[in-house]
């Protein structure tokens, strides 16, 4: 295949542009992560402190798992939103067919989505790392090596979510625009981000195993509490993850077909 | 000339192009050409199919049935190894609105893979009278000042194959006027082959060495201007299209 890091690139400038013309953007991209972190921060500090928190090797670890989740959480939703809402960004402005008719290929497409991601990211979650730090004492960075294998299978899972929603609003336009916001929320309660696997019904847990972030944020608690690299969960983890993106990527390829053969290309509203 | 002599390749050949909506035919079957160097015009009223068949030679509607090649490139299947030679102007497409006109052309110079693209943009503010707005948003433009960049964004790459939907539609007559002169310009310097879908005639009698007429989904008619206006006995482009549009077509055999 032949890609260009040329029309890549000339995505991420178009990104950035726009990013750079509306504050609202990005403020929009720092306010929500801010908000989270310190609603669930100071909630777990007052139930630490009530004495609701127990667990393993105290409350402080408690709260650390709390707060790591809360930051591990808003990088895969975010991760996800800032492939979509780059891609819908396409959609609003009735840009997309100058994007497909130009010599763009659909891997530099995501390749550019994914930077995106990437740096929405940046602008997003850095700071609130930083305020995690300053507010509750907690160094999500002091997690090193876990932390960045944690990253990895986090964000292949958030693009394989946004490839797919992105192919959904290919096909029926802004109409599904809602699924940009709502879908990754799925993973809330079946992904164990904020308790382990066990608290689910049994009937439930083999779901919940089929989720990549559950092993992520099974592996968050194994550093935390038990101070070990469950480099088993992560490799797990990442194995469905390929698959998931291999799987999303044929979605969305056979999507934008679908969409060629609808008609739907030339008239992306509602 | 030898008889072994093999006809230049069209830009454009189109071949039993048709698609269907729910089992219901909206174009086709359509067969036509494009030489380099041509500017057929597609004319049709409201809901002939003029769109949709740009839509399926840009690739962006996949076809029912038939073939697009476009510089011998099946469009279905090696869309890639064309669209570098092509662009479009279409009514039903915006550029980013936060974006900067300059910003825009950049974008899609890069996509484009244009040479020197500082100097391209700067002659095509000046062939397209683009330096006044330039550095302005392009959502903050008129109607008129978006068909100008729209026009510019559709030339960046100098197209040897270029569809335009309207292209004059939301322009004052001077504008268009000015428009058309640079299109024109753009044919002959490029030798490039032009498809309009336009409803100005007068837009299509000056540009147009050749006129396809749909009528729903179908060619009805395919001549050059001068020869329409004989066969149909008519004084202007205007009254052939009345003609095929209410199916007054009795004397119009060729």
């Amino acid at each position: 295949m032949n890609v260009s890091f040329k029309r890549i690139g000339a995505m991420v400038l178009r990104y950035a542009y726009l990013l750079r013309a509306s504050y609202t953007r990005v403020l929009d991209i720092i306010y929500w992560p801010a908000i989270q972190l310190l609603t669930w921060g100071f909630l777990q500090t007052y139930l630490v402190r009530a004495g609701a928190l127990a667990a393993p090797g105290g409350a402080a670890q408690a709260a650390g798992t709390l707060i790591g989740a809360i930051l591990l959480w808003d990088i895969l939703l975010r991760g996800q939103q800032g492939f979509c809402f780059s891609f819908i960004e396409e959609l609003w402005s009735r840009n997309l067919p100058n994007i497909l008719m130009s010599p763009l290929r659909p891997a530099e497409f995501v390749g550019a989505l994914v930077a995106m991601s990437l740096i929405r990211l940046a602008v997003g979650v850095l700071p609130v790392t930083i305020m995690a730090i300053l507010f509750f004492g907690f160094n999500l960075w002091a997690l090193g090596i876990a932390f960045a294998a944690f990253f990895v299978v986090l964000m292949f899972f958030a693009w394989s979510i946004g490839l797919f929603v992105s192919g959904i609003l290919l096909r029926f336009g802004l109409g599904a625009e809602n699924l940009v916001w709502s879908l990754m929320f799925f993973v809330q309660p079946l992904g164990a981000v904020y308790y382990p696997v066990t608290t689910l019904p049994n009937w439930l847990q083999p779901v919940s195993w089929m989720l990549p972030p559950t092993y992520v944020f099974e592996g968050l608690r194994g550093v935390l509490i038990d101070h070990v690299i469950r480099w088993d969960l992560l490799t797990q983890g990442f194995a469905i993850d390929v698959f998931l993106f291999a799987a999303a990527s044929a979605a969305f390829g056979l999507l934008l077909k679908s969409a060629r053969r609808a008609g739907s290309l030339l008239q992306t509203g509602e | 000339m030898s008889q072994n002599a093999v006809a230049p390749r069209p830009t454009l050949a189109v071949a039993g192009l048709s698609k269907n909506y729910d089992k219901r035919r909206v174009v086709g079957p359509l067969d036509f050409s494009l030489e380099a160097g041509s500017v057929t015009g597609l004319l049709g009223g409201n809901g002939a199919g003029k769109t949709t068949t740009i839509g399926m030679v840009m690739g962006l509607i996949e076809p029912t049935q038939g073939s697009v090649h476009a510089f011998g490139c099946d469009m279905s299947r090696e869309r890639y190894g064309a669209l570098g030679r092509m662009n479009f102007e279409s009514p039903y497409v915006d550029m980013p609105h936060r974006l900067t006109v300059r910003q825009n052309l950049r974008v899609f110079g890069m996509l484009y893979d244009v040479a020197d693209l500082d100097a391209k943009i700067e002659q095509l503010a000046k062939d397209l009278a683009l330096g006044d707005f330039l550095d302005r948003q392009t959502g903050r433009l008129s109607a008129g000042q978006k068909t100008r960049v729209a026009i510019a964004k559709s030339l960046i790459n100098d197209p040897q194959l270029l569809l335009l939907d309207e292209p004059t539609a939301s322009l004052d007559p001077d504008t268009a006027d000015w428009v058309r002169t640079r299109l024109e310009a753009h044919r002959r310097t490029h030798n490039c082959a032009i498809l309009l879908a336009s409803h100005n005639m007068s837009e299509v009698e000056r540009l147009c060495d050749r006129v396809l007429m749909l009528k729903d989904g179908t060619l009805v008619d395919d001549d050059s201007p001068a020869s329409l206006l004989a066969r149909y006995g008519r004084d202007t482009l205007e009254e052939v299209f009345l003609d095929v549009a209410r199916g007054r077509v009795e004397g119009a055999s060729a």
